[in-house]
């Protein structure tokens, strides 16, 4: 269904993903794990077409996104469902008007039609009866839910999450966890996940991808990944801070080394 | 500069399609938008237009009264109000005030969903931001501009009557004739050109700079400054390249 090859995205000079090789199979819920920096958001941008890559292929549905004209790119993204990290819902409409809003860009539906798909997607998630509240109205895991509900809105066959669990208390989070595992069982959709909850990655995935400095240094089953003996894997699994620099030198490099200003 | 003038007709044509050419390509014009920012836009900014105008009319009879009782000839006061505000006053003064209160809100409203992921989500939705978000503002202002230009010519005018009518002799129907007789139509429709042309102007860099807003609430803040002075700086320049154009073609 996706399968990146030698993939390559920069922002401006700066490259951050260095040749990323990757098979996603229809109906596979894949996690994509890293530390902060590790290029693990960037992944996901360039997945959903938000990113160009400065080299390599990425095939989606048998499209090359790398190559793709505008209209193919928008017949995909009807077909795929993206939930950000704050949500992004739109704070101008109701949470109805929300989740509604690709069904009335996209389809000819009348408004009645697409009200009660509107509340039929909102009750899969669990928020039947907000449709009239506006985003500000939310708590955080109910924003996020929201935007599930959203992204849900056109049957994607795709679905991505950014951070689905960031910033909420373990119950909420396991909440949202539950749902894309209803989501996984109810409809086989190929679900892609970025994260750094291990938790909520062990319950969800049936593919890990640890991704590093901008190459994916670990993949495979979560019991495979458990077991992975590299440092960098081991550390992020164990929990284990950066170690303390021990030797002077390298102290000192640490001290005066010149670090290139992050440029977005 | 040449760089940032080029951008912005990029956007102003991809809205513009968006506008009139989308909808025969199989891309409805959502018009419920377009009009909620008209009411935003133009209907809202009437009583604040309306008082600044009045007052500007007022000032320049005064003004003019001053240098044409020299000659002898306050009497052309009205003329003088008349011919400024529709040629010249009245849309650059609507202009900026358009520019304060809805060049800015387009900066801040976009700049702060692009802080918030909102533009990619759309992007995410195969949406347009641009069909969405510019093309119902382009459509609003090109349409309320001359609307609102050529009800400020009108509270300029009567303006200059309050002087007139009190200080040069005239009584208001007196006034209000000698200012209608003292216009053509050129007058008229060269400043409603200008409205027109304004508009465009400020959707383009409003839109632009929301746009292109960095990350964070501080972003948004430059966003909007920027806006408001490139606008009005961009204004200024797009009136006297229309003002001489006029002038040269033919002394219009």
């Amino acid at each position: 269904m996706i399968s990146l090859h030698d993939l390559r995205v920069s922002y401006g000079d700066r490259e951050i993903l260095h040749g990323v090789n990757m098979e996603v199979k229809r109906g596979e819920t894949l996690v994509i794990l890293g530390g902060s920096g590790s290029g693990k958001s960037t992944l996901l941008r360039t997945l959903v077409g938000l990113e160009k890559p400065s080299s390599g292929e990425i095939w989606l549905k048998g499209k090359n996104l790398a190559s793709i004209s505008d209209d193919d790119l928008d017949e995909i993204r009807r077909k795929m469902g993206m939930s950000f990290q704050s949500g992004a819902l739109f704070g101008s409409m109701t949470v109805g008007e929300n989740v509604g809003l690709p069904l009335r860009e996209h389809t000819k539906l009348e408004d009645s039609t697409i009200e009660i798909m509107t509340r039929l997607k909102l009750e899969q998630v669990g928020l039947g009866g907000f449709e009239d509240y506006f985003p500000a109205q939310l708590s955080g895991g109910m924003k996020k839910r929201a935007a599930v509900a959203r992204a849900l809105s056109m049957d994607p066959e795709i679905l991505f999450f950014d951070e689905p669990s960031a910033g909420l208390d373990p119950i909420i989070a396991a909440g949202i966890d539950q749902l894309i595992l209803e989501l996984k069982q109810a409809f086989h959709m190929t679900i892609i996940v970025v994260t750094h909850e291990l938790a909520s990655a062990f319950l969800i995935a049936d593919q890990m991808v640890y991704i590093d400095k901008g190459v994916i240094i670990a993949q495979g089953t979560p019991a495979e990944m458990k077991a992975n003996p590299l440092p960098r894997v081991r550390q992020f699994f164990d929990r284990v801070a950066e170690p303390e620099v021990e030797q002077e030198m390298d102290y000192l490099q640490m001290l005066t080394a010149t670090h290139r200003r992050p440029n977005r | 500069m040449l760089a940032y003038v080029g951008a912005l007709a990029r956007l102003t044509s991809q809205a513009a399609y968006y506008a009139f050419v989308g909808p025969f390509r199989g891309r409805p014009l959502r018009l419920g938008r377009a009009f909620s920012q008209a009411m935003e836009v133009g209907v809202r900014a009437l009583p604040v237009l309306s008082l600044i105008t009045f007052f500007i009319g007022l000032i320049l009879a005064i003004q003019g009264a001053y240098e044409l009782k020299k000659f002898g000839a306050i009497h052309f006061v009205a003329d003088a109000v008349a011919i400024t505000m529709t040629r010249e006053l009245g849309p650059l003064i609507t202009a900026i005030v358009v520019i304060g209160r809805s060049g800015s809100a387009f900066a801040a409203e976009i700049g702060t969903m692009k802080v918030n992921e909102e533009i990619d989500a759309l992007e995410t939705m195969a949406i347009s931001p641009v069909q969405f978000l510019v093309t119902p503002k382009f459509l609003a202002m090109i349409l309320m501009l001359p609307c609102l230009t050529i009800w400020a010519n009108f509270m300029g005018i009567l303006g200059g009557s309050l002087f007139g009518v009190l200080k040069a002799d005239f009584t208001f129907v007196e006034y209000m004739r000698a200012s209608v007789s003292a216009l053509f139509m050129r007058d008229i429709v060269t400043g409603l050109i200008k409205s027109v042309m304004f508009g465009m102007t400020i959707t383009a860099v409003g839109c632009s700079e929301g746009l292109a807003t960095g990350q964070g609430a501080e972003s948004v803040g430059k966003s909007t400054t920027a806006a408001v002075v490139m606008s009005i700086f961009l204004v200024v320049v797009v009136d006297l390249i229309f003002t001489s154009l006029f002038f040269f073609a033919g002394g219009i």
